[in-house]
């Protein structure tokens, strides 16, 4: 056998990422797929597809935890778990140590995530019941305009005069996208206005303390909110290489901290 | 790091008698409608209870009712029935599911007691608005609908102090609803005996008040789940000596368990306070996401709520009016913040819960910044939780689950 691999399953309500780490730390494997409806199976091919840019195989895996919506869905890697504020605090304290404020913007919902200067959890928020402010708010307005997901973040930077959206609901903000529509405003001007109203539902959850710190899916393909966040907060916002990835890596340092169990191999091998 | 753990509960022996005390009230209730024998009141929780006893009425209580139907998970199919007639979804859902349940001619005790084919029709309607605005426009559907009097105190909001000012307002008030309620009653009210009821209700006030800080212990043999449920006959049964008798049993055996150390959760390591209603449709999964978590949700608002140190059997209108407007519900937010920063420090709390009832905000009292204002005083975290009483539309399972998993991680790093 060869070096030992340690590695975190983020198991998104929207995707299911993987990172692969070494024993000094280093990310050397990761996937990303959407997570369906079948978990398990997703988690077992990102697994894969991770291991294998990890030039290992699951026998290499010394240790595994899993996070987010679906961590009880992967009994067949891993029987141990943290919450995604967990872990999501562990992996940007690795890349950020110190005091951060950590903004999360997920498919399905968001966190603000404080940590002290040593890295511990200050204090968490998740957002409320309902969608606004999250990818899940993105992809109903993207169907709404009628356009890709993928080409919101070059929209937004084309904008001239943003149209402001004044609801935190989703079907209202969506009623004033149809508005806005009717009254011949760009598209361009519209997709600016839903990211500032993302900004705004996010902001809003909490106040930011230390540096601030965006992570989560959205952030990842939209990197002009990243800016936009930047120029309402008045300061630079910190992104990890891979924003998409905090939460999976900070799951593989878990599991390489060796607070969980030990992965039992024929479970393992199992994995179809 | 928690893998996975089978919560751990153990029984309390005293619920076989509690059970019993309950069903012989329904049906006490439930016989003295049927029969005419005795005339029917319906009070609010911490209404005038004292008063309606000693005046010889069978007292039902509509929010203990509509508490049925949350625990039993069928409020969030009865309250779209008052929501159709005009009651908002976003008022106490105390009160629509209650309202539903009549309009569809059911009620929970028909199936739980045998014999018992629908509430007690009620003679007369008493409120007190010191639990909130909304008892009373629940009271008031009700006297439209059956024409039955609709009576009731009038109570000062957000008191600090209760002063001389306040306590006479709301003896005056008390006095006021006595020539009312007598001659409804058919009889006059008898001095004697309302000291007598005042007295067994400060009895009961006290022994209930020494059950829930046997949870002072450490390892607390008793949780707030338990408490949710064990508080039933101070709440329908104040000023009888059957809520006093099983007080003194349930101590008893609290007082046992606490000298042989026999935990409510077991390997309690961490010690929660809850602030706010109980999720009652959730309650046993909260109680065994807390215990899977080895967290015991040792002390809370709403059970003790119904201690009522003022009751005095000497003067009894002035120290009902007394216990009634020392009501944590009642009180402003700086007193609020003195009592919850009492209570962490005497129940060795680690962390406090908010639930931010979606319908109750009386009870919820997380929206005002005094999570924060509290966490600075005295250092320790807060989580807050959106959910609600009754309705289970406003209820997210994975959410709630997710923030407590995550408030627990907090405070095992904290550690």
């Amino acid at each position: 056998m060869s070096k030992p691999v340690f590695v975190g399953l983020d198991i998104g309500a929207s995707r299911t990422k993987v990172a692969v780490m070494d024993a000094d730390l280093s990310l050397i494997g990761y996937a990303v797929k959407k997570s369906g409806t079948d978990f398990g199976r997703t988690a077992s091919v990102c697994l894969d597809i991770s291991l294998k840019m990890a030039g290992a195989t699951r026998s290499h895996v010394e240790r595994a935890v899993a996070t987010g919506y679906g961590r009880a869905n992967v009994p067949f890697v891993t029987k141990t778990s943290k919450t995604e504020i967990g872990c999501l605090a562990r992996g940007c304290n690795h890349f950020f140590p110190g005091a951060l404020s950590i903004i999360d913007i997920g498919g399905q919902d968001n966190k603000i995530v404080k940590l002290d200067a040593a890295g511990r959890r200050s204090s968490f928020k998740m957002n409320r019941k309902c969608a606004a402010g999250t990818g899940a708010f993105l992809e109903e307005m993207a169907g709404r305009l009628d356009i890709p997901l993928e080409e919101m973040n070059d929209l937004a930077r084309q904008s001239e005069e943003m149209v402001k959206l004044g609801s935190y609901c989703t079907v209202f903000s969506g009623t004033e996208v149809l508005e806005s529509i009717r009254h011949g405003k760009k598209v361009s001007d519209i997709v600016k206005g839903i990211f500032y109203s993302v900004i705004k539902r996010v902001l809003e959850m909490d106040s930011l303390t230390d540096r601030v710190v965006m992570t989560g899916g959205v952030v990842a393909h939209n990197p002009y909110l990243v800016r936009m966040t930047e120029e309402l907060i008045g300061r630079e916002v910190l992104l990890p290489k891979l924003p998409q990835l905090a939460g999976a890596v900070g799951a593989a340092l878990y599991a390489k901290a060796g607070e969980a169990a030990a992965v039992p191999q024929p479970l393992l091998r199992r994995v179809k | 790091m928690k893998a996975e753990t089978k919560p751990s509960r153990k029984k309390i022996e005293a619920t076989s008698l509690m059970n019993r005390i309950m069903a012989d009230y329904f049906l006490d209730l439930d016989q003295a409608s049927a029969s005419g024998s005795r005339k029917v009141a319906w009070c609010t929780s911490v209404g005038p209870a004292e008063l309606l006893r000693a005046l010889g009425f069978a007292v039902h209580f509509p929010e203990n009712h509509a508490a049925m139907l949350g625990a039993t998970r069928l409020a969030t199919d009865l309250i779209p029935e008052a929501n159709a007639i005009g009651y908002s979804p976003d008022i106490c859902s105390y009160l629509t599911s209650d309202l539903g349940a009549y309009l569809k001619g059911f009620t929970p005790l028909a199936k739980a007691y045998p014999g018992i084919a629908a509430l007690p029709k009620p003679d007369v309607l008493v409120y007190n608005t010191n639990q909130c605005r909304d008892v009373q426009d629940w009271f008031a559907w009700y006297a439209r609908e059956l024409g039955v009097p609709c009576i009731g105190i009038t109570s000062p909001k957000n008191v600090n102090e209760v002063t001389d000012a306040h306590v006479e307002d709301v003896t005056r008030q008390l006095e006021a609803l006595v020539p009312v309620l007598a001659e409804i009653s058919g009889a006059p009210l008898d001095l004697a005996r309302l000291r007598e009821v005042v007295a067994l209700s400060r009895a009961c006030t006290e022994l209930w008040k020494q059950v829930l800080e046997t949870a002072t212990a450490v390892p607390a043999p008793l949780t707030f789940f338990d408490g949710t449920i064990h508080m039933g006959p101070a709440v329908v049964l104040r000023g009888t000596p059957q809520a006093v008798e099983y007080y003194r049993v349930l101590l008893a055996e609290l007082e046992q368990r606490k000298t042989t150390r026999e935990a409510a959760v077991a390997g309690e390591e961490y010690r929660i306070y809850w602030d706010g209603m109980p999720v009652w449709g959730r309650l046993r999964q909260h109680s065994e996401l807390f215990a899977g978590l080895r967290a015991s949700v040792v002390a809370s608002t709403y059970c003790s709520s119904w201690i009522f140190p003022s009751f005095d059997a000497q003067e009894p209108l002035r120290s009902m009016a007394k216990a009634y407007l020392e009501l944590f519900i009642v009180r402003s937010d700086a007193y609020k913040e003195r009592y919850l920063a009492e209570m962490m420090e005497k129940f060795r709390i680690d962390g406090i819960v908010y639930h931010d009832a979606k319908t109750c905000p009386y009870n919820s009292n997380s929206r005002y910044g005094m999570p924060q204002r509290l966490e600075a005083e005295t250092g320790l975290p807060h989580l807050v939780i959106s959910g609600d009483l009754n309705d289970m539309r406003c209820v997210s399972d994975e959410q709630t689950k997710t923030n407590v998993e995550a408030f627990i991680e907090q405070l095992e790093e904290g550690k």
